[in-house]
């Protein structure tokens, strides 16, 4: 099978004042059709600035430094900015950006902010793009109505369901998903993994599913990636992540053991001391060895590559060829 | 002395309705009141984490306000340290505020960017008017960077808060509530972006330092995970009311009230083999407007096993089944057999 997406050494630095932050640093993978595949790590490793990059917006000052984005076979990089529009963004990739449900415009109706994304990326007549908005709202589970509606009269996981159906209009064929509900309580953030599962089914849809929580990945991807530090360090088939052998790289694991489990006792909350580095100037050699339990000598002078280390399992980590 | 530092009874918040514009041309809709917090009673014990569980609009923040005294009851009584505190003049307020402190869950907020360290804990000292020489100020800040671990104190006195991980800062938001020597805490987490191993890291510390000194905490959140590690009992809120309390690890290994087996079902575990299942919640909808609080059982418009007497028949009651365990929902033995039916 031919892959929807395929992500090929890309490299995207924020030019700052203060040097180049390398937020994504040489990173592959591929998305299959009617994939989920899910994007971890922990505050300020690169998911978001991976999905923003896929969509071909990275926020500036960030720049392509290097690699491919390939959606159906063509690279998006190279494009004029018109041709993404027409033909890519939202029309193949769509995206629910993060912290969208809490930067819709509280003065406008969310049927107006709903129309104005149509017509940004369609020519659709005025009365064609009401009955479309009336079918999406359909879908997610909102009544017509919530077109005269304004933000603040709605609950979070109304207006979570509203932005995702405006993701879906132009029926694009890869949805990234960037922390969709980690400002809702768990019982709503049920109910849209819910709705996001059903409706990847109706609408034969991929997803990139970015969030911090391992638990909630374990719900709804297929493979998941782990990145840190601008790379990815693990990407493995949700069995081979969460099954009894667990994870193989220490980050993974790690980040695993922080996770916390409502049927099981523990003495103490593990945690991962200090920060993720500062991608300006990362660490030599393996970017976790500064907290890594298990660095050895290796780790501070090489950096591992990402190599198979069992069919379909990568995993970047010197251990694995300790022996 | 008792071992009861907070006692709460029948404590009431109304909010008075806003009236939009057309509303209040046309004299239409008629003003309900907004019953965010609707008779809730329980005690807090000394040294006792206490959690207050429930999804967004279950009033567990209002109940946070009315515990630290930012807002004034509608009704019912509050008791602190054998004290009634429900009224307080002005003098009498500033000493609880002292004694009851708001810890700010919030890494990212709530700090000044131009103050050093230092400073920030030495604002709490300056706005009570605590006297003291420099030396002994000087002290106190370094005492109580030692509590939150964050060592050696005199050089994280001289960093600035850019300076500091999430989890750094969050000790000093603590540092700084410690400062004062209170006697409990509140804490209400918000639902947000922190890291899982940021807030693991944070609960730890705040454990660490509630063991140290004895303190009572009052935890609010809407997620039970972390709830069996950190608290000792934990009260479930409702739509303005408490459905069920007991000990932490009775209400995770045996919840009576179909709200709270919801809450439970709700959490993500990380184990794989869940793909392809829509996990269907046992609980319908979205929470009622609390100027809306259905008839009878408040929870039956969501509940899967309601019947007509609980539509019909008045709201039940507190009742108490094993030690400390109490619940409030009329047919919880027969939905534990129906459950147990079926598998
Ligand atoms: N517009 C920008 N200018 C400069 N640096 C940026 C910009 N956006 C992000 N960064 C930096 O790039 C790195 C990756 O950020 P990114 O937002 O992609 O992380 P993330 O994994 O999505 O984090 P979170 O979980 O907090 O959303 C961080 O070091 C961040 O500070
Ligand atoms: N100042 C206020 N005026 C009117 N309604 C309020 C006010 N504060 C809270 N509410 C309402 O009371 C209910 C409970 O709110 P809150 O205590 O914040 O719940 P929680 O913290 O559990 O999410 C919500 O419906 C909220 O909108
Ligand atoms: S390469 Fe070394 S430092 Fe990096 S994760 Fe593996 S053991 Fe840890
Ligand atoms: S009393 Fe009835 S409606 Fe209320 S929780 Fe129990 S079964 Fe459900
Ligand atoms: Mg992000
Ligand atoms: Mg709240």
């Amino acid at each position: 099978m031919d892959s929807l997406l395929k992500v090929e050494n890309l490299q995207m630095h924020y030019f700052t004042s203060k040097g180049a932050v390398r937020a994504i640093d040489d990173i592959n993978f591929e998305l299959m059709p009617g994939e989920t595949i899910g994007l971890v790590g922990e505050s300020g490793c690169g998911k978001t600035s991976l999905g923003t990059s896929i969509l071909r917006m990275p926020t500036p000052p960030g720049r392509y430094v290097g690699g491919r984005i390939l959606v159906d076979g063509v690279d998006v990089i190279p494009l004029p900015e018109r041709e993404v529009r027409k033909n890519v963004r939202w029309q193949k990739i769509s995206m629910v950006f993060q912290g969208a449900m809490n930067c819709l415009t509280p003065v406008y109706t969310i049927g107006r902010q709903m129309m104005e994304t149509l017509n940004e990326h369609s020519d659709l007549s005025r009365s064609d793009a009401e009955s479309l908005i009336t079918e999406y709202l359909g879908y997610v589970g909102l009544p017509p109505e919530i077109v005269q509606r304004y933000p603040h009269e709605l609950s979070g996981g109304m207006k979570q369901r509203a932005v995702i159906a405006t993701a879906l209009f132009l029926k694009p064929e890869i949805v990234i998903l960037d922390e969709p509900t980690t400002a809702l309580d768990v019982i709503v953030q049920a109910q849209i993994i819910n709705l996001l599962k059903k409706l990847k089914k109706q609408f034969s849809l991929s997803f990139m599913f970015i969030t911090h929580d391992l638990a909630l990945e374990a719900e709804i991807s297929d493979r998941i990636c782990v990145m840190y530090a601008g790379k990815i360090v693990e990407l493995g088939t949700n069995a081979q992540i969460y099954g009894t052998q667990g994870p193989a790289h220490p980050y993974t694991e790690r980040l695993l053991a922080a996770t916390p489990r409502l049927f099981k006792k523990v003495e103490q909350l593990q945690f991962i001391p200090g920060t993720p580095p500062d991608l300006i100037d990362p660490p030599k050699g393996c970017r976790f060895s500064p907290r890594c339990d298990k660095a050895f000598d290796k780790c501070f002078q090489e950096e591992p590559p990402l190599i198979e280390i069992e069919p379909g399992h990568m995993s970047a980590c010197w251990l694995h060829r300790r022996g | 002395m008792t071992d009861t530092i907070l006692s709460i009874k029948n404590l009431k918040k109304y909010f008075e309705p806003h009236q939009n514009f057309a509303q209040s041309i046309t004299g239409g809709g008629q003003k309900k009141p907004i019953k965010a917090v609707d008779d809730i009673s329980f005690d807090i014990r000394r040294g006792e984490i206490f959690g207050l569980i429930g999804e967004s609009g279950s009033g567990k923040t209002t109940t946070g306000k009315l515990v630290m005294k930012l807002i004034e009851p509608t009704s019912g009584q509050m008791f602190f340290d054998g004290e009634d505190v429900t009224h307080l003049g002005k003098e009498k307020l500033k000493e609880y505020r002292r004694k009851v402190q708001m810890i700010f869950q919030d890494p990212y907020a709530s700090m000044n960017p131009r103050f050093k360290i230092r400073d920030v804990l030495e604002e709490p000292l300056i706005i009570h008017k605590v006297k003291g020489s420099i030396e002994e100020r000087t002290k106190m800040i370094v005492q109580a960077l030692e509590e939150v671990k964050l060592i050696p104190p005199d050089e994280f006195m001289g960093r600035w808060p850019h300076m500091l991980s999430g989890g750094q800062r969050q000790r000093v938001a603590t540092a700084r509530t410690l400062i004062l020597n209170p006697m409990m805490l509140v804490a209400d987490e918000p639902v947000s972006m922190i890291d899982l191993s940021t807030r693991a890291e944070i609960l730890h510390m705040m454990k660490e330092v509630q063991k140290e000194l004895g303190l009572s905490y009052l935890y609010i959140t809407h997620d039970l995970s972390t709830a069996r590690y950190f608290t000792d009992r934990i009260a479930v809120m409702y739509l303005g009311r408490i459905v069920e309390i007991g000990r932490a690890d009775d209400i995770i290994d045996n919840p009576l009230h179909p709200y709270t087996q919801a809450l439970i079902e709700a959490v993500p575990e990380p184990a794989s083999g869940k793909l392809d299942i829509v996990k269907e919640l046992p609980i319908y909808g979205e929470i009622p407007s609390p100027a809306n609080i259905p008839q009878g059982c408040r929870f039956h418009t969501r509940c899967p096993y309601a019947t007509e007497a609980c539509k019909r028949e008045p709201e039940p009651e507190l009742s108490l089944d094993s030690a400390e365990h109490y619940h409030a929902c009329r047919r919880a033995y027969e939905v534990q057999a129906e459950k147990k039916r079926a598998g």
